[in-house]
């Protein structure tokens, strides 16, 4: 249990920091120079950005996870 | 002050008890017809009555359309078509086998009245760190929304009482996360569905004398993803649910596609002689939570429930403790 009670405080970690990361670097972004492009661009930008964070979230926790566990199961 | 005390009052009353004393005779009901499934994890194999979602969806609805008639707000109409059309894609699934598309789909159509109504404000506040404003990224977060939290709901309805005592204290955990905010209103709304879950839990806890199927998982699950985009609560929503997405997190991580539960062939859980559960060493079996919990040992199936449930109240506490870091500003 102890396992899975560390797992959720990590999570609740990554979901503090992305929530900072977002924040600070996607809201802000901004795109000008195309007209009436500029919010379809600077929309796409910061969704292909998005997405980037969730994989790289889910690779992360797929490393805490096999850490955790897997000590788990060598103890 | 009284014009939230007597809502209040009214709606969380009439949301208990119309699950409270509809349900008994929806299980006679339900019995009569042989709408019933096999709980495999009692000895005997007793067939249970379902769906509960019935009785659910009366008290939610019930209960919403009293604070509305007090406070004509679009977020409760809302919540009732959104949570209503989640009951219907739930009951269909539970009275027919649709394919794995159909849940997530249907749930993607039960989001639009949240975004027809213009019932969310498109900000995506968070803890420390204060707000972002993606007016259309958010757009995709109500799409995604209803169909994570109806889906992640239904995905831990795997023991008796699970989804209702769970879905108790995540409810109760918004409720008070939205007070802390000072957003009154919204924890007014957000109560029924603390007090439905907990009606319901008296006749879903151990031994179940009824489940709640796809119609009452997906209900729950709808309303709560609702409530989390209405009431601007989204981040603490999934602090609060956290558990119930490592559930769906580790069976995907361990599937690496979404399959329906059916389509599984192995075990991840089997019984002991005396019927307590017990981690099974099966390579094709998903990892799932209970899994993980059983790993020590076997359990009886009410002492995973309150392993689960321990998780429940420390997300809980973690989710409050987002929702005081909103008034905080680095």
């Amino acid at each position: 249990m102890m396992g899975l009670f560390v797992f959720l405080f990590a999570m609740w970690l990554l979901i503090l920091v992305g929530g900072g990361i977002i924040v600070i670097i996607l809201g802000p972004m901004s795109i000008s120079g195309y007209g009436v492009f500029d919010w379809i661009i600077s929309s796409g930008i910061k969704a292909v950005f998005a997405i980037s964070l969730v994989i790289i979230w889910i690779f992360i926790l797929l490393k805490i996870k096999n850490w955790i566990f897997r000590k788990k199961i060598l103890s | 002050m009284t014009e939230l005390i007597i809502p209040a009052i009214v709606s969380s009353v009439v949301a208990f008890f119309t699950v409270y004393f509809t349900t008994p005779p929806l299980i006679q009901f339900l019995q009569k017809r042989n709408y019933t499934v096999t709980d495999m994890n009692k000895k005997g194999l007793p067939m249970i009555a379902r769906p509960g979602g019935i009785s659910i969806i009366a008290g939610i609805i019930a209960s919403e359309i009293i604070l509305y008639a007090f406070w004509q707000m679009n977020e409760i109409l809302a919540i009732i078509i959104t949570t209503s059309i989640a009951f219907v894609i739930g009951y269909v699934d539970d009275r027919k086998v649709m394919g794995g598309w159909f849940k997530p789909l249907g749930l993607v159509l039960a989001a639009s009245p949240i975004i027809f109504l213009g019932a969310y404000d498109s900000d995506l506040a968070f803890p420390l760190f204060g707000e972002v404003q993606i007016p259309i990224l958010y757009l995709g977060i109500i799409i995604l929304m209803i169909p994570i939290t109806g889906n992640t709901i239904n995905s831990i309805d795997v023991l008796n009482g699970v989804a209702s005592g769970f879905m108790v204290i995540a409810s109760f955990t918004l409720s008070i996360a939205l007070v802390i905010l000072q957003n009154y209103e919204m924890a007014i709304i957000s109560l029924p569905l603390g007090l439905v879950s907990l009606a319901f839990y008296k006749y879903h806890k151990n031994p179940s004398k009824i489940f709640p199927g796809d119609s009452g998982a997906l209900t729950l699950g709808a309303m709560y993803g609702t409530i989390a985009i209405v009431g601007q609560v989204e981040i603490i929503a999934a602090v609060a649910l956290l558990p119930a997405v490592i559930n769906s997190f580790l069976f995907l991580a361990s599937m690496k596609k979404i399959v329906e539960h059916r389509q599984i062939k192995g075990k991840p859980v089997e019984h002991t002689e005396d019927f307590k559960l017990k981690a099974t060493n099966d390579q094709t079996a998903p990892i799932t939570l209970v899994r993980l919990i059983l790993a020590k040992g076997p359990l009886t199936e009410k002492q995973v429930s309150f392993q689960i449930f321990k998780l429940g109240i420390f997300s809980g506490i973690l989710a409050i403790i987002s929702a005081v870091l909103m008034g905080i500003s680095l």
